[in-house]
């Protein structure tokens, strides 16, 4: 019997997806579990198998359209059945009058109305907004001197006849990209403003770290360490691995296995406020945030308290290629108890993250630099040392307790044979 | 009284073209002209002009090109009232066709002297209307189109009486022709009248203050015009100045001396054509209206006069006082007026052509005026001695001379002379204003055989690969 297929719940926090591509087209054959269309969640694109056998009637999203979770995406039909007479319009459309076209699913959300491009060219990004389809209209002269000054003819608005680029227009225009003679700067580009229309993820990003920032009471703490010893053990370490063609670790690596062993020494940072209670996880599931091309994820590692550097490092690894090729699935993006956010490499000193609810506490590691310290000689001499920051829900955790987790991350950090041993 | 969106005062080409614009945009329109539709151009320039040069060409032709072509005859004669009347006959014609062009675009056409009569009590301004008969009628206008033209200027010593000392208009109409001309002024109506009375065995003789015939074209396309007309056996004195003139029963004497100073000689003939410009002509109650040091309108780039409501086009703004260029400028002053978003554009590159033989025209910037502003070129030059075409039809006489900047290859002028040179030029201001390079001159295939082809090798030739020189 005919049945619509319609947007699933791909993840824990998805309220809406975004129809990437079909793969089936009106007419084809579909059986269950065979994949149907490519969805983009909050959180990643993954393909959608049908739950249904039978014909592709009817589509009802066009890609590039965002819609509510539950929307009718199509119709299917059993083999030989007629259609049904309202077979055109997707179920409810008529119910809810803010459907904007007749032809769109009625539970396609306003958000994504106003950021869909036209329906005969989804453009999930807008690129930049001199850039017109088709042809550029300029004169053979313009385009010449152009070329030579280095001007981008597509940032341009033409004054010539129907809109033209002429050589006044690239005379005025700001050069973009090199071309400056030697010693001398080029004048800066001015670009123009550009509206983007939220991604998925990007929506996701928006919502939960409002929430997060305003319902959350944080309080913030940080400590120093002194990162000498964890570099030199991590050289030795590198240089065993290496030589048996080893991977190399990081010191990100590390950092995951001394807050796993911290969370087991102080398990009251490993929880979550639940309203009229708090809930202290019993395992240690470790979200590493990771930036990828348009936003950051978290994924996930699991039962990390009994996972060695090594299987951390390879698992953090595996999930990092995945999540900046979005082939992460929802699993390995949720159900994290504590979060750790690096911007050691980008050279941050130090920094206090955005509580990753449902959790209670996230780690903000910050670069390793050398200085001047002083030694227990009361000597002033080379040093390297490192800021750890932490952003507690205070619901959950009180001062003294994340306290005492620093400092025990502090001592596994300087004591790092401990991560090893 | 009426009430109209728009009147224009004037129906010469800037006139007739902003009130059938104005009127193609939904605007109720009126068009006052004092004389005839079509303005000097179609009645007393442009037009009537080009036929008597015909006549002088077919004349020329048969006179002295006959026997080059095989032909041969005896008694070749004319009629002169008819060479006169041919003219008229086809500035009648046009003239009508304006008027037909008024009534298929529903404008009132008000025959009459337009005056500018001041504010209208309903918020816009007001024009009256006194036809030939002196009677007076006013009309409110939310838009007054200024397109009153100019008139030939004469020198305080030589004033027009239309017997012996002319303006163009009276050259043109001279109901015999005289055996002696003198012509004070090189320029196109110069140049164009010497030709045609030249042609008809006319005596001319040229006065020009400048150093060369058509002193603003490129110089060497004055120098072959100049060797040309010698050939033809004008006379013109060059880098001359007439510092006094006496009017006489037999005829007019001009006192002329070198404009540097030096002896002074005195030139007579039967009539003088003072042919040294022109001015512009205002109309009545514009005494608040806001001139140029020239003594034309002044306008903004919207073609606005300082009186509110009021605008201009065409000649009374200033040179160049051409008919194309009076036309363009009405189209933007129109819809400058009606379209507050409109691109409104002052004129900067147009065509200019001469219609003596040869033919001269020319389009954008001369290599002199190049050479003034420290622009670098390269130069092509083709002569029409080495085209097929020009030689097939007996016109080996000229050259087409292209302008291109060094650095970017853009054309930046054209000079033209020769036959069909006012043809020709077209191609080069579409080339001008599409900004071409020579790249895309240099890749249009030009047809076989024609005169159009010598601008493909000009323009090869100044990136030195002319195939046929």
């Amino acid at each position: 019997m005919a049945s619509y297929l319609k947007m699933p719940k791909l993840s824990d926090t998805m309220s809406e997806g975004t129809l990437v591509k079909w793969l089936k087209k009106p007419g084809d054959s579909v059986a269950v579990d065979e994949d149907i269309a490519e969805v983009e969640t909050d959180k990643a694109t993954m393909t959608m198998p049908s739950f249904e056998e039978g014909i592709l009637h009817t589509i009802y999203v066009k890609e590039g359209e965002t819609v509510a979770l539950g929307a009718a995406l199509a119709l299917i039909l059993s083999d030989g059945e007629e259609a049904p007479a309202d077979a055109d319009k997707a179920p409810g459309s008529e119910a809810k009058a803010s459907a904007p076209a007749p032809d769109a699913p009625a539970a396609k959300t306003e958000a994504s109305a106003a950021s869909t491009a036209p329906a005969t060219a989804p453009a999930p990004v807008a690129s930049a907004p001199a850039v017109t389809s088709g042809r550029l209209k300029a004169s053979p002269l313009a385009r010449k001197i152009a070329k030579e000054k280095g001007v981008d003819l597509a940032r341009l608005n033409g004054s010539g006849p129907g809109g033209r680029i002429v050589k006044k227009d690239v005379e005025n225009a700001p050069v973009g990209g090199g071309g400056g003679s030697l010693g001398l700067l080029p004048p800066a580009m001015a670009k123009p403003d550009r509206s983007v229309p939220l991604t998925g993820m990007r929506r996701v990003i928006a919502a939960r770290l409002l929430e997060s920032k305003t319902t959350i009471p944080h309080f913030y703490l940080n400590i120093e360490i002194d990162t000498e010893a964890l570099m030199n053990l991590r050289e030795q370490v590198n240089a065993a691995s290496t030589a048996n063609g080893g991977p190399k670790y990081t010191v990100n690596d590390f950092i995951m296995r001394a807050t796993v062993l911290a969370t087991g020494s102080v398990p009251e940072v490993n929880g979550s406020f639940q309203g009229d209670s708090i809930l202290y996880h019993g395992e240690t599931h470790l979200s590493v945030a990771v930036a990828i091309e348009d936003g950051l994820v978290t994924p996930v590692i699991r039962s990390a308290q009994s996972k060695s550097i090594k299987d951390l490092a390879a698992e953090l690894k595996d999930l990092a290629v995945r999540a900046r090729d979005k082939k992460l699935t929802p699993n390995e993006m949720t159900g994290g108890t504590i979060t750790i956010s690096n911007l050691g490499a980008f050279g941050i000193g130090n920094f206090d993250a955005i509580i990753n609810p449902p959790q209670a506490a996230i780690l903000s590691i910050g670069t390793i630099t050398k200085q001047p310290v002083v030694n227990a000689q009361n000597q002033i001499v080379p040093g390297q040392r490192m800021w750890i920051g932490m952003s507690c829900d205070h619901r959950v955790i009180d001062g003294a307790v994340g306290a005492k987790f620093l400092s025990e991350l502090k001592r596994f950090l300087e004591t790092p044979v401990l991560l090893v041993s | 009284m009426a009430s109209y969106d728009l009147i224009v005062i004037g129906g010469g080409p800037a006139g007739y073209v902003g009130a059938i614009r104005a009127a193609q945009l939904g605007k109720k329109v009126a068009c006052i002209e004092n004389d005839r539709a079509g303005g000097t151009c179609l009645n007393w320039g442009c037009i009537p002009t080009k036929a008597l040069l015909k006549n002088a060409e077919m004349y020329t032709t048969l006179k002295h090109k006959a026997d080059e072509f095989g032909l041969s005859f005896d008694n070749l004669n004319y009629d002169w009232s008819k060479v006169i009347g041919r003219s008229r006959q086809v500035s009648d014609k046009l003239a009508g066709g304006i008027e037909f062009l008024f009534k298929k675009n529903k404008i009132d056409y008000l025959r009459g002297t337009g005056s500018l009569v001041g504010s209208s009590p309903s918020g816009g301004n007001q024009v009256s209307v006194t036809d030939a008969e002196g009677k007076t009628e006013t009309h409110d206008a939310k838009n007054i189109l200024l397109a009153t033209g100019c008139k030939a200027r004469d020198l305080p010593f030589l004033k027009f009486d239309g017997q012996r000392v002319l303006n163009a208009r009276d050259a043109m109409t001279l109901p015999e022709q005289p055996k002696e001309m003198l012509i004070i002024g090189a320029g196109a109506i110069g140049v164009e009248f010497a030709y045609f009375y030249n042609a008809f065995g006319t005596k001319v003789t040229i006065v020009e203050m400048m150093d060369h015939l058509l002193p603003v074209e490129d110089t060497d396309v004055s120098i072959t015009l100049e060797k040309s007309f010698k050939k033809q056996g004008i006379n013109f004195l060059l880098t001359t100045k007439t510092t006094a003139a006496a009017v006489t029963d037999g005829g007019v004497e001009l006192t002329v001396e070198p404009a540097k100073g030096g002896e002074s000689v005195v030139l007579k003939g039967d009539v003088c054509l003072v042919a040294v410009g022109v001015g512009a002509i205002l109309p009545g109650g514009a005494e608040k209206l806001e001139l140029t040091d020239r003594g034309y309108v002044k306008t903004n780039d919207r073609y606005q006069t300082n009186l509110p409501g009021v605008s201009a086009a065409g000649d009374l703004i200033g040179p160049p006082w051409l008919a194309h260029v009076a036309s363009f400028e009405a189209i933007h002053a129109v819809e400058s007026m009606f379209d507050p978003k409109h691109k409104s554009k002052k004129v900067e590159i147009f065509p200019g052509c001469t219609y003596c033989h040869p033919e001269v025209a020319s389009v954008g910037l001369t290599e002199r005026a190049c050479k003034e502003k420290g622009i670098a070129v390269k130069i092509g030059k083709f002569p029409f001695q080495a085209s097929g075409r020009a030689l097939a039809a007996g016109e080996p006489e000229g050259f087409v001379k292209l302008i291109y900047g060094e650095k970017y290859g853009e054309l930046l002028g054209a000079h033209i002379i020769g036959a069909e040179a006012t043809e020709l030029i077209a191609e080069m201001g579409l080339a001008i204003t599409l900004e071409a390079t020579y790249e895309e001159l240099e890749s249009t295939i030009h047809a076989h055989p024609t005169l159009s082809e010598a601008i493909h090798e000009a323009t090869s030739d100044a990136y030195g690969h002319a195939i046929h020189i």
